[in-house]
């Protein structure tokens, strides 16, 4: 079973909110990276979304967009990224790790081959964030075989009609982009949140997180109230660059746990 | 074997917007449906005789349409080979060939019920032009700029703010046209449900591709029955620059069913393209996925997005229209480059010659042909599309010689 499928099972069992940690691998190095990465997990993060770094990222906010430019100067590659993943896997073999990113370095690694070394190294899907279902079925023909799973963005844009569309072959979960806009954090967040989950979970199965904006404990808790988890992006980046990861994971934590 | 390429040859793309395997739509779910709808309203609009008979008023009595087909004689004289024939897209309204599409997206922005503009711009020609049918039809208007490129086109900022338009400029990345597109697919996602955004290439996710050559193919319309009035045949070759490649997609358009007309795109050598300082996508690119389409880019091993370098900087981008990757795919199009000195040289030539200062992009186009000329016949016909005026460029080849001094 996909370790994506089991944490939500688990989650869902506990009756817990999930929290998807977006990093960016390679920031600011391999090592700073790995650090900040094992900080997340170890206080708090279920899932692990792991940006590859790219160097035009045209949905990225500031926050990322520095991040993946760090990335990029202090040398992150592909295969530098998996070669990160095996080693998290070493000494974590639970928490699901998403390949999260744009699709031509992809593209240029080859479909077939990034599949077969991603589910090797051990990762469970791939987000990407430029691959709508029109242009995904290349991409997933090969990652069907490796059991990974492609995770679906769904838009306050997107509309229900076209959404049941996205949905009928997503796997794992559905990332719910809260905000018309790209990255970043944000102080206000959506006020209809409530209804579009309604809406979603009308026509899939699988489970919904919302991101897009969380930056504190308090927007996690709001956001954690409607969805089955919560993604926390550029926040938790600067956080990793404030060397205050494991504290914020932590209050991250606590308030969807209270 | 010519009967097999025409076979394969599709003037338009699929529905999903796919020129053979390169186009499509390689972008955000934010921006999908905006992309759904403005396909459906170009559809729509395109097939509306009464919408096209605007467009074509517009294009007559604003923009100066037609632009003439002009034969260069002392060019020609010079060359000692094949007669070279000009479409003088330098002279119209703004200077360049780019007022064509943005008179067409302002028209299709208006009867979608939408009032504000943003667009991205590199030498500031699309920028100039976009501002210009925003104060013309009475709309907002936002440009996104590298900041590199705002120094290197100051005139051209200045335009743009006179004619009411905010320019806003990109400090991201190299701080060129690349930067700007990334920034204007940002800011247009944030933005989606009010504003229009005209890209000024056959670039971008599509519709874009298609909807620009749409716009733009009045120009090989024209000169595909201008040139045969002059000298009663087709051309031998059409040449263009391709930066985008708009102008090129424009003029090729007219004579793709035409078997016997070669066509000749023209990309930006920079300091050679041996070199990592060059523009040239598809002579020395590889296929990738750019700002929304799957075509040739400049690219590292890894898929990171390489710097381009041109003189020129509507030149300056590591991309190229889909479109133009199709017809290199098939052959039906040829792709050769001219290096930064070529075109300066060009530049110069045109200018004492002819009395026409050339955009440093349409240089490039220039340069290309009279290296033609020089190995064709008397009889031979070459068509250049001179795409724009040379006014904006003249700092930077001032600045240019001042260097090499």
């Amino acid at each position: 079973m996909n370790r994506i499928d089991k944490t939500f099972a688990r989650l869902k069992a506990e009756g817990r909110t999930g929290l998807v940690g977006y990093l960016c691998a390679g920031d600011p190095d391999m090592q700073g990276s790995e650090r900040s990465i094992r900080a997340a997990i170890d206080n708090g993060v279920d899932v692990l979304e792991l940006g590859m770094p790219f160097s035009d990222p045209t949905a990225d906010g500031p926050t990322i967009q520095e991040a993946s430019q760090r990335a990029l100067a202090s040398g992150a590659t592909v295969t530098s990224v998996l070669e990160l993943v095996k080693r998290i896997r070493s000494t974590d073999d639970d928490t699901p790790i998403i390949l999260f990113g744009y699709a031509n370095p992809l593209f240029k690694y080859g479909y077939a081959r990034i599949c077969k070394d991603a589910a090797e190294a051990g990762i469970d899907g791939f987000l990407v964030v430029d691959l709508p279902y029109e242009e995904s079925a290349e991409l997933t023909s090969h990652m069907k075989p490796e059991g990974l799973h492609f995770v679906p963005l769904i838009a306050p844009t997107t509309g229900m009609k076209r959404a049941t569309k996205v949905l009928e072959h997503a796997a794992g979960f559905v990332y719910y982009i809260m905000v018309t806009g790209v990255t970043g954090a944000r102080t206000d967040l959506a006020s209809d949140l409530k209804e579009q989950m309604a809406a979603l979970h009308a026509v899939t199965d699988l489970p919904i997180a919302a991101g897009f904006g969380v930056s504190s404990g308090e927007q996690a808790a709001a956001t954690g109230a409607e969805a089955d988890a919560v993604v926390v992006g550029s926040a938790l980046v600067k956080s990793a660059c404030q060397n205050r990861i494991a504290e914020f994971t932590q209050e991250l934590r606590t308030a969807l746990d209270a | 074997m010519k009967n097999d390429t025409q076979k394969q040859l599709a003037h338009d793309p699929d529905a999903a917007g796919h020129f053979g395997e390169f186009g499509g739509r390689y972008i955000g779910e934010t921006l999908m449906p905006a992309l759904i709808e403005l396909d459906a309203a170009h559809q729509e609009a395109w097939a509306d005789e009464a919408f096209r008979a605007e467009f074509a008023s517009y294009l007559k009595h604003y923009v100066g349409r037609p632009s003439p087909v002009y034969f260069a004689e002392r060019l020609t004289d010079a060359c000692q080979g094949a007669r070279i024939y000009l479409k003088r897209e330098d002279l119209n309204h703004t200077g360049a060939h780019k007022i064509n599409n943005t008179v067409g997206q302002a028209l299709l922005a208006r009867r979608m019920g939408k009032n504000r503009l943003m667009a991205e711009t590199g030498a500031g020609q699309h920028g100039v032009a976009t501002a210009t049918v925003a104060a013309l039809f009475g709309m907002e208007c936002v440009v996104y700029m590298g900041e590199e490129d705002i120094q290197r086109q100051a005139p051209n900022v200045k335009r743009m703010q006179l004619l009411g338009a905010e320019v806003v400029p990109v400090t991201s990345g190299t701080r060129t046209l690349k930067d700007a597109m990334s920034e204007a697919l940002r800011v247009w996602t944030a933005t989606v449900e009010n504003t229009f955004y005209v890209i000024g290439s056959v670039a971008g996710p599509h519709p874009y591709p298609q909807m620009v050559r749409d716009y733009q193919r009045v120009i090989g319309d024209e000169a595909r029955e201008q040139i045969q009035d002059m000298v009663g045949r087709l051309p031998d070759d059409v040449i263009a620059c391709v930066g985008g490649g708009s102008n090129a997609a424009g003029i090729f358009e007219a004579f793709l069913d035409d078997a016997g007309v070669r066509l000749v795109g023209v990309e930006a050598a920079g300091h050679g393209v041996d070199t990592d300082q060059h523009a040239a996508s598809i002579s020395a690119g590889g296929v990738g996925i750019l700002h929304g389409s799957k075509t040739y880019i400049l690219q590292d091993d890894d898929g990171q997005i390489l710097n381009a370098h041109s003189v020129s900087a509507g030149l300056d981008y590591p991309g190229v229209g889909p479109v133009h990757a199709y017809w290199h795919a098939i052959g039906r199009a040829e792709y050769c480059s001219v290096t930064d000195s070529e075109a300066l040289e060009a530049f110069h030539t045109i200018t004492r010659l002819e009395g026409i200062i050339p955009a440093l992009e349409s240089a490039h186009a220039l340069s290309a042909a009279m290296r033609t000329a020089r190995q064709g016949k008397p009889e031979d016909i070459l068509l250049v599309n001179l795409s724009g005026r040379g006014d904006k460029d003249l700092d930077s080849v001032l600045a240019m010689h001042d260097t090499d001094a």
